[in-house]
Order: structure tokens, then C-alpha cells, then sequence
């Protein structure tokens, strides 16, 4: 499958590197339900590039969630294989910065200890923890000052809103410079106004570490705001029935919502999603 | 205004304190007064100022045997603590220990251990180490149980994010299960600090050379009600006091847990 590039600031600055960083070869899912085997995913086969962001939209149950777990590798591709890097995704990957739709964090730790976690168990922040400790406050700092939680650093998660630690658990995600960051419907339980927010704040912490990033939700318009490809997936037993590249350029602002493009984009996607 | 003053006043720290104090004080005066006027004899059921009386008549023994229950109860605690920890973090932590040792503690857990007791008699002797086993036998079980069931319940979403940054088993306990099982344990400890010392003397009643359990037994056969009297109301504070502790340790320690 070859991809057409775009205008847009990605794929430029990625002239260099335009292998694929992850590739989905043939991933299938099943489960055992009442003594045979069921079909979740028929088959998936796609190719991710290096500092791509992408969006799965799809009917609740066709496998989402599954296909991050597979990526991360927390529980591999059992029909199919999914390559990083070349090789096949066996056991779980770990250099990889992941968020839930419950932002879980560590009711003993205050909001800048909770982001700092992943630098105190991977590798090489763990073994200069000690010595680069200010530095690395300082890189937590400025994450959260990107989603305006500089006067929370203090704060224990339970002094937070839903809305803050799921802010706090992106910058988490995203601390140790992660080659893949994976959402799972991240904004899924915020109020409309807070998610749009939200768009902008990860667009800016994307855009400063340019990792691939996988986005699983069920707001198309947050998939077309956020991604450079969005993804639609059929129902049960699931596969990719539609395909849409968005060019729009970055940064993407609240106001290119109205654009015709955007409408566009949407409604493209959208029509796919109805007719299954 | 009246309410609102009572309802600040159960809000505020004192309460705590002063309330089961006026309880007591109210109990005893009661009592006091049931004893005088019903005529109650002294051996069935001394009054409290008797007991006093009893009490500071006998001190160097009460003293004695008190150290001795308190030590033989915190040894056997402390090794609860310990076998109960490792135990509930291998039950948590592997299906295969699970599956295992569970069914075998719940088991053991329902064998009376009073009736242990004349075992450890007949192969320890009469002294401390009867006494230090019974408490321990008591007060592990739910420490490993409360331990087991704190590392089940860290979420699942935790642990995936913890694998996915490559975070070994340790670690995952150290940054994860072990904070996580604090307050489990605390709640834990509170009770099996109790049983330790229901363990203790049980055991110093059945088989020992001291201890206020075998000072009850002693003081009985003599018919001196008030001065057993005086011994169970030497443990009933001592288990207090060792509540108490534990609820001031969970505080400073589990600060962040509501
Ligand atoms: N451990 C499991 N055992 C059996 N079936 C499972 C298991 N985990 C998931 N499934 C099935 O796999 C399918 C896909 O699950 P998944 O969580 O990936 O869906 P999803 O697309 O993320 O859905 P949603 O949008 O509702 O979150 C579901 O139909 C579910 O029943
Ligand atoms: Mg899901």
C-alpha cells in the first residue's frame, strides 16, 4: 500500500525515513466463545511510518482496544503479525507511552512525581536519575506546563479533576520520549468543551516529540482534528473498510473545525462509518 | 445552634478521645453501682474499686507478667508480619502459589487453636515459645490474605502501563503493588494485633510459667477474682495502646489513602 505524501509538516520532516515503523501484516483476532473459535478481527494489514499520528474509528466491540494491546505487545497478534521496526511484535514493547480512557495514577505520588514514574524504570533516564534529577524536573515541568497544570505539581490525583489527571497522564505517556504513544479513547469521559481543549494540548505535546502515535476513538472529529491518517473499521468480525489521509496543515486550530475541508474530511469518513 | 455546636464538636479530634473516655468512666461507674446495690459477692464479680485495689496490691506481679505477655505477643506478631507478607506476595503475585497454598491455609486457618496449644506444650515445654507460636499462627493468616488481596486489586490499566515501560516484576511491586497493599496491611495489622494477643494467652492459660494469661488461671484457683479482674483489664489496655500505635503508624505512613 503506498501512500501519496502530503503537504503537511510530518511527512516533510521525515523526508529521510520513510520506511514503515510499524507494519500490521495480516492481523487477525479470535476468542473462544461456547466451544468454537469467534472471529473479532478478519484481517488487518497496514503500515504506520515513522512520526505518524492515526486514528481507529469503528463500532463499539470490533476490536479497538485489542489492536493497541497487540502494538504495545501486552498481549501480541495471535493470527498475523504486526513488525516494529522489522521484527515481529512477541512480548511487550518498552519504549512506548500509553493512555487509558480512566487516566489511572499513583494516589501516593503528586502530579510531578506521577509524570516522572516511567524516567525512574526506563532505561537510560533510570540510571541517571540520581544525578539528573533537577533536569528531569524540569522536563516534567514544561510538559505540564503545555497542558496548564504548572500550578498543580504538587497536587495529589485525588485534588484533581478528571479532566487535569487525564492531562497529567498524557504528559506520563509522553515523559520518556516514547517511539509510539498509544490512546485509548483518552477523552472518551470529558465534557465536549474540555475535549476540544484537550486536541489542542496533545496536538502541542505531539508536535514536540514527533512520535507515532495511534489514537483509538469514537469522535470523528477528533480523529480528523488530530490525525495525518484515520483509519474506519467494519463490525465484527472487523477490518479496515476506509481509509482517509488528512491533509490539513499543522498546527490545526479550533476555527479549521469550520472549514469546508474539515467538513469534508468528516463527512467522508462518517458516510462509511452509516453505511455499515 | 445546639446541634451544630455537637455536630463541630464530633467533627474535631478531641471527640475521639473523649468520648470513649466518658464511656468508660460511665461503665465503670455503673458497674460500681450494680455491685453495691445488688450485693453482688466479690467472687463472682468484683467492683471496680476492688479491682483497683487488687491492682495496685499486686503490681510487681502484675508488671512481671504483663512484659511477658507483651514481648511473647509482639515476637509472634512480628514473625506473623513477616511470614505473612512473603506469603501473600508469593499467594498474589503466582497462580501456581495461589493454587497451591490457599486451600491449605484456608484449611489450617480453621483448625481451633486452642487445641494446638498441648502440642506445643508437650514439645516446646512450659514457657515463652508456646505462647510466641499460638500469637503467630493467630495473626498471620490475615496479613497474607490482606496482602494477596492488595496486589489483586491494583488496576489492571496500572500494570499495563508499568509492563509497557519494561518494568520488571520487582519493580512493579516496588513502585506499584507494595504502596498499593499499605493500607491493606495497616487494616490488617489492626486485627491481627488483637489475635496475636487472644493467641498469647490462650496459650499462657493452657501452658506457660507466666504471663498475664497464666496469672488469670493462677489468681482464679485462689479465688482472687479482683486481682484476674485486674489482669484482663491490663490486656484489654495493652491491646488499646497497640491499636492505637497502629492507627498513628497508618496515619503518618498512608497519609495519601481517604
Ligand atoms: N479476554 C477476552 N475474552 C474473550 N473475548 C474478548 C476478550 N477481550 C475482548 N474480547 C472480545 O473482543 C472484542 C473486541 O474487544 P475490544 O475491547 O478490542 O473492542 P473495542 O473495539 O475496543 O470496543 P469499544 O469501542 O467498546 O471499546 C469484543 O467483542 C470482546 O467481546
Ligand atoms: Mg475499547
Amino acid at each position: 500500500m503506498v501512500q501519496p505524501t502530503t503537504g503537511s509538516a510530518t511527512s516533510a520532516s521525515q523526508t529521510l525515513d520513510t520506511s514503515p515503523l510499524l507494519e500490521f501484516d495480516k492481523v487477525g483476532l479470535e476468542y473462544p466463545f461456547e466451544g468454537s473459535m469467534r472471529r473479532i478481527i478478519d484481517e488487518v494489514s497496514l503500515s504506520i511510518k515513522p512520526g505518524e499520528f492515526v486514528s481507529f474509528v469503528g463500532p463499539s466491540g470490533c476490536g479497538k482496544t485489542s489492536i493497541l494491546r497487540m502494538v504495545s505487545g501486552l498481549s501480541p497478534a495471535p493470527l498475523g503479525e504486526i513488525r516494529y521496526r522489522g521484527k515481529p511484535i512477541t512480548k511487550p514493547l518498552n519504549n512506548v507511552g500509553i493512555a487509558f480512557q480512566n487516566p489511572v495514577m499513583l494516589p501516593w505520588r503528586n502530579t510531578i512525581d506521577n509524570v516522572m514514574l516511567p524516567l525512574e524504570i526506563v532505561q537510560p533516564y533510570k540510571g541517571q536519575f540520581r544525578q539528573k534529577k533537577a533536569e528531569f524536573v524540569h522536563m516534567a515541568q514544561d510538559l505540564l506546563a503545555t497542558v496548564r497544570l504548572q500550578d498543580f505539581q504538587k497536587q495529589y490525583p485525588w485534588q484533581l479533576s478528571g479532566g487535569m489527571r487525564q492531562r497529567a497522564s498524557l504528559c506520563r505517556s509522553l515523559i520518556h520520549q516514547p517511539e509510539i504513544l498509544l490512546l485509548d479513547e483518552p477523552f472518551g469521559a470529558l465534557d465536549a468543551f474540555t475535549r476540544e481543549e484537550m486536541w489542542s494540548m496533545l496536538q502541542a505535546l505531539w508536535m514536540r516529540v514527533k512520535c507515532v502515535s495511534i489514537l483509538i476513538t469514537h469522535d470523528l472529529r477528533e480523529a480528523v482534528f488530530l490525525s495525518d491518517r484515520v483509519f474506519v473499521m467494519g463490525p465484527r468480525p472487523s477490518s479496515i473498510i476506509y481509509e482517509e489521509q488528512i491533509s490539513l496543515p499543522r498546527p490545526r486550530t479550533l476555527e479549521m473545525e469550520l472549514s469546508d475541508e474539515f467538513n469534508h474530511y468528516f463527512s467522508n469518513i462518517r458516510r462509511h462509518i452509516h453505511h455499515n | 445552634m445546639a446541634s451544630s455546636n455537637f455536630e463541630r464538636f464530633l467533627k474535631s479530634k478531641s471527640a475521639g478521645f473523649i468520648l470513649p473516655l466518658i464511656a468508660t468512666i460511665l461503665l465503670f461507674a455503673l458497674w460500681e453501682l450494680a455491685v453495691i446495690i445488688f450485693k453482688i459477692p466479690e467472687f463472682n464479680l468484683p467492683s471496680p474499686t476492688n479491682i483497683l485495689k487488687a491492682g495496685i496490691e499486686f503490681a510487681p506481679q502484675l508488671l512481671a507478667n504483663s512484659i511477658r505477655t507483651l514481648w511473647t505477643t509482639l515476637l509472634g506478631f512480628f514473625l506473623a508480619v513477616i511470614v505473612g507478607v512473603i506469603l501473600g506476595f508469593f499467594i498474589g503475585y503466582s497462580k501456581f502459589a495461589y493454587l497451591t497454598l490457599y486451600p491449605l491455609l484456608v484449611a489450617f486457618n480453621t483448625i481451633p487453636k486452642a487445641a494446638i496449644v498441648p502440642l506445643f506444650a508437650i514439645w516446646f515445654g512450659a514457657n515463652a515459645i508456646p505462647a510466641t507460636l499460638t500469637a503467630f499462627l493467630l495473626a498471620f493468616f490475615p496479613i497474607a490474605v490482606n496482602v494477596a488481596l492488595g496486589l489483586e486489586t491494583v488496576e489492571p490499566e496500572m500494570k499495563d502501563v508499568l509492563q509497557s515501560l519494561g518494568a520488571s516484576q520487582v519493580e512493579t511491586f516496588q513502585k506499584v503493588g507494595w504502596p498499593h497493599t499499605l493500607p491493606y496491611i495497616f487494616a490488617s495489622l489492626k486485627i491481627a494485633a488483637s489475635f496475636a494477643f487472644i493467641g498469647t494467652v490462650i496459650s499462657e492459660s493452657v501452658a506457660s510459667n507466666a504471663g498475664l494469661g497464666y496469672l488469670i488461671v493462677q489468681a482464679t484457683s485462689d479465688f482472687n477474682i479482683p486481682l484476674a479482674f485486674a489482669a484482663l483489664i491490663v490486656l484489654a489496655i495493652m491491646g488499646v495502646i497497640l491499636y492505637g500505635f497502629f492507627i498513628y503508624l497508618e496515619k503518618k505512613v498512608i497519609y495519601w489513602a481517604r
